[in-house]
């Protein structure tokens, strides 16, 4: 089983991230399951949320400890939150920043990834929404998942011109990933 | 009876789990719909509008009410003239319709309700426990504990069919924990409309609300009566505990999943601890078995699916032979420093030929987090009731001293 945990401000859309990561993992043919750290939503506020797949029907019902992957979606929280915290020895960090890895000095042994997702959603969607791109940029880092089931799930919640620029931004930072 | 999942993949979809139960509840082709749509409530009802809208339940009335107290109310009245009646609410809802729980049993109206379980107020906390709905417990109401979101789905079709049993009639709280399940994305089959109808037959009622053949429902009854009104609720109670475990049953032999009637087991046929426990934290306690297990450790759990009626005979014969039984409680009798789970089992088991050692742990209040190690922690304590006899009867899990 593989765990994930996102973090973001409210209002950055980490929920519909992480329930989105679920779907697309069902769509690959996994078993998956999305939740929130459950917190009274602010916007602006730090929030969690989670996601787990797995080849197998889970049953865990707590929280994320020791994730596999951290997805960090404005890197202002570094101050404020451990980010970092019991992420596993060979996991991965994702953090949207313009910073190379080195930049950041975390307390862990998991390999530290960048993406300038908001430069990117500035770009092709048109708004610093950066939730679905960082998720293309995940499938990229972490090859866990097919991008093209992110790209689906995403046109699915958000049908139209927002699911299509959504899924060309999802591309380009998975693109980008591979090519780094 | 094993759930088959992967059959049951290619049917499945990720959704919420309020979704789900939402689904569920128009497959059972509700006629009245109450809800009261604000804090606290669910995704379920607004959902559940969103399909009155879209004009996806035929034959039903949508009630926007101004209190819990009228949401239940407004079905005491639906429920009478004959109509199948809905509703959702959680936490201060439900203790705001606390009076009218025992009208609709008292009323014997087959109302089924999705409870979506949180703590209770003050201090003010919206996370899950049980509180709220152990709180009802002597209302006269089955309550039905779900492990996760395909089981509940799935309780509210068998929910309407043991209420309105004729031999039953009596109203069904389906639990699920808030938050956990209510607004956690899994993979879920959807209750299919066709399969729903086979399955739930419409509500006939034999006596029913109608102005030309007036009745009263409710009315007086003395002293020279009252107790027989009694009585005949707790036949009925009686009654349900095979009932359950029937309509689970037929449930498996047309949609093929299965979670057990009034209780279910796991790992427990040589188990020398049992653990029991209600709703989500069952997920958690099998995987913390399958880790135990692996290193020899012989325990168990009995997972309470019905906690009204209280399955005395099923717990006894699964607990008879174990060396240890532990009940985890997402509540507390303030008072008596026990859970509800824990309280009952050990009375249970009092006055019969089992002696077993029996503990309890209060656990998971106000939303607080169950990880697996919690569970291990708790088995470890357990094992030493086995080696030396009990210290702690009942205590709080997890208790922060520093904060004390």
């Amino acid at each position: 089983m593989k765990e994930i945990r996102i973090h973001g401000r409210g209002g950055q859309g980490s929920v519909t991230a992480a329930e989105l990561l679920a779907v697309a993992a069902f769509a690959d043919g996994k078993f998956s399951q999305a939740f929130p750290a459950f917190g009274v939503e602010r916007r602006g506020a730090p929030v969690q949320a989670f996601t787990r797949i797995s080849e197998d029907p889970i049953r865990l019902r707590a929280q994320v400890y020791e994730p596999d992957y951290v997805i960090v979606q404005d890197p202002t929280l570094l101050e404020v939150v451990s980010i970092a915290s019991g992420a596993k020895d060979d996991g991965l960090i994702l953090i949207n920043s313009d910073f190379d890895p080195e930049h950041f000095d975390l307390d862990t042994n998991a390999k530290i990834m960048t993406v300038n997702a908001t430069k990117i959603a500035l770009d092709i969607i048109g708004r610093p929404i950066v939730n679905t791109v960082l998720l293309g940029a995940f499938a990229g880092a972490s090859g866990l998942i097919d991008p093209a089931s992110i790209k689906e799930a995403v046109m699915e919640r958000f049908p139209g011109k927002v699911g299509e620029k959504n899924a060309e931004a999802i591309q380009k930072a998975y693109d980008m990933m591979m090519e780094a | 009876m094993q759930r088959d999942f992967e059959k049951d993949k290619k049917n499945m979809v990720v959704v919420e789990g309020s979704y789900a139960v939402a689904s569920a509840v128009k497959s059972c082709r509700p006629n009245v719909i109450s809800a009261y749509p604000i804090t606290p409530q669910t995704h379920i009802v607004e959902d559940l509008s969103q399909f009155m809208a879209d004009g996806a339940i035929p034959n039903c009335e949508y009630i926007n009410v101004e209190s819990e107290f009228s949401a239940l109310s407004a079905l005491v009245g639906s429920s009478a003239a004959g109509a199948r009646s809905y509703s959702a609410t959680t936490s201060q809802g439900l203790e705001l319709m606390h009076e009218v729980l025992f009208n609709v049993s008292g009323m014997r109206l087959p109302v089924v309700m999705t409870v979506v379980n949180r703590a209770v107020s003050a201090p003010i906390n919206i996370w899950n426990d049980h509180q709220d709905s152990i709180s009802q417990r002597d209302t006269g109401w089955i309550q039905l504990y779900a492990e996760d979101t395909q089981e509940i789905s799935d309780m509210t079709a068998q929910a309407f069919k043991i209420a309105e049993d004729p031999e039953i009639l009596l109203p069904v709280m389906t639990c699920m924990d808030g938050f956990i399940l209510s607004h956690v994305y899994e993979p879920v089959v959807l209750l299919e409309d066709d399969i729903v109808a086979e399955y739930l037959p419409p509500f006939e009622p034999e006596f029913k609300l109608d102005p030309k053949n007036p009745k009263t429902f409710g009315a007086f009854a003395d002293p020279n009566s009252y107790t027989e009104f009694r009585y005949l609720q707790q036949q009925a109670m009686d009654k349900a505990l095979k009932k359950i475990e029937d309509a689970a049953a037929e449930f498996y032999d047309l949609f093929g999943r299965h979670y057990g009637g009034l209780i279910d087991t796991y790992e427990t046929d040589d188990a020398d601890i049992i653990l029991m426990a209600m709703g989500s934290i069952v997920g958690t306690i099998k995987d913390a078995i399958d880790k135990l297990r692996a290193k020899g450790v012989k325990v168990g759990l009995l997972k309470v699916r019905s906690f009204r009626p209280f399955p005395v005979e099923a717990i006894r014969n699964v607990v008879k032979d174990a060396k240890v039984v532990v009940a985890l409680d997402k509540n507390i009798s303030i008072g008596l420093n026990e859970g509800a789970l824990f309280t009952e089992t050990k009375a249970s088991l009092y006055n019969t030929k089992i002696d077993v050692p029996v503990i309890g742990f209060m656990i998971g209040h106000g939303g607080r987090d169950i990880p697996t190690g919690t569970i291990e922690n708790i088995i470890d304590e357990a094992k030493k009731v086995i080696d030396s006899g009990i210290t702690v009867e009942s205590q709080f899990t997890d208790l922060k001293e520093e904060l004390l």
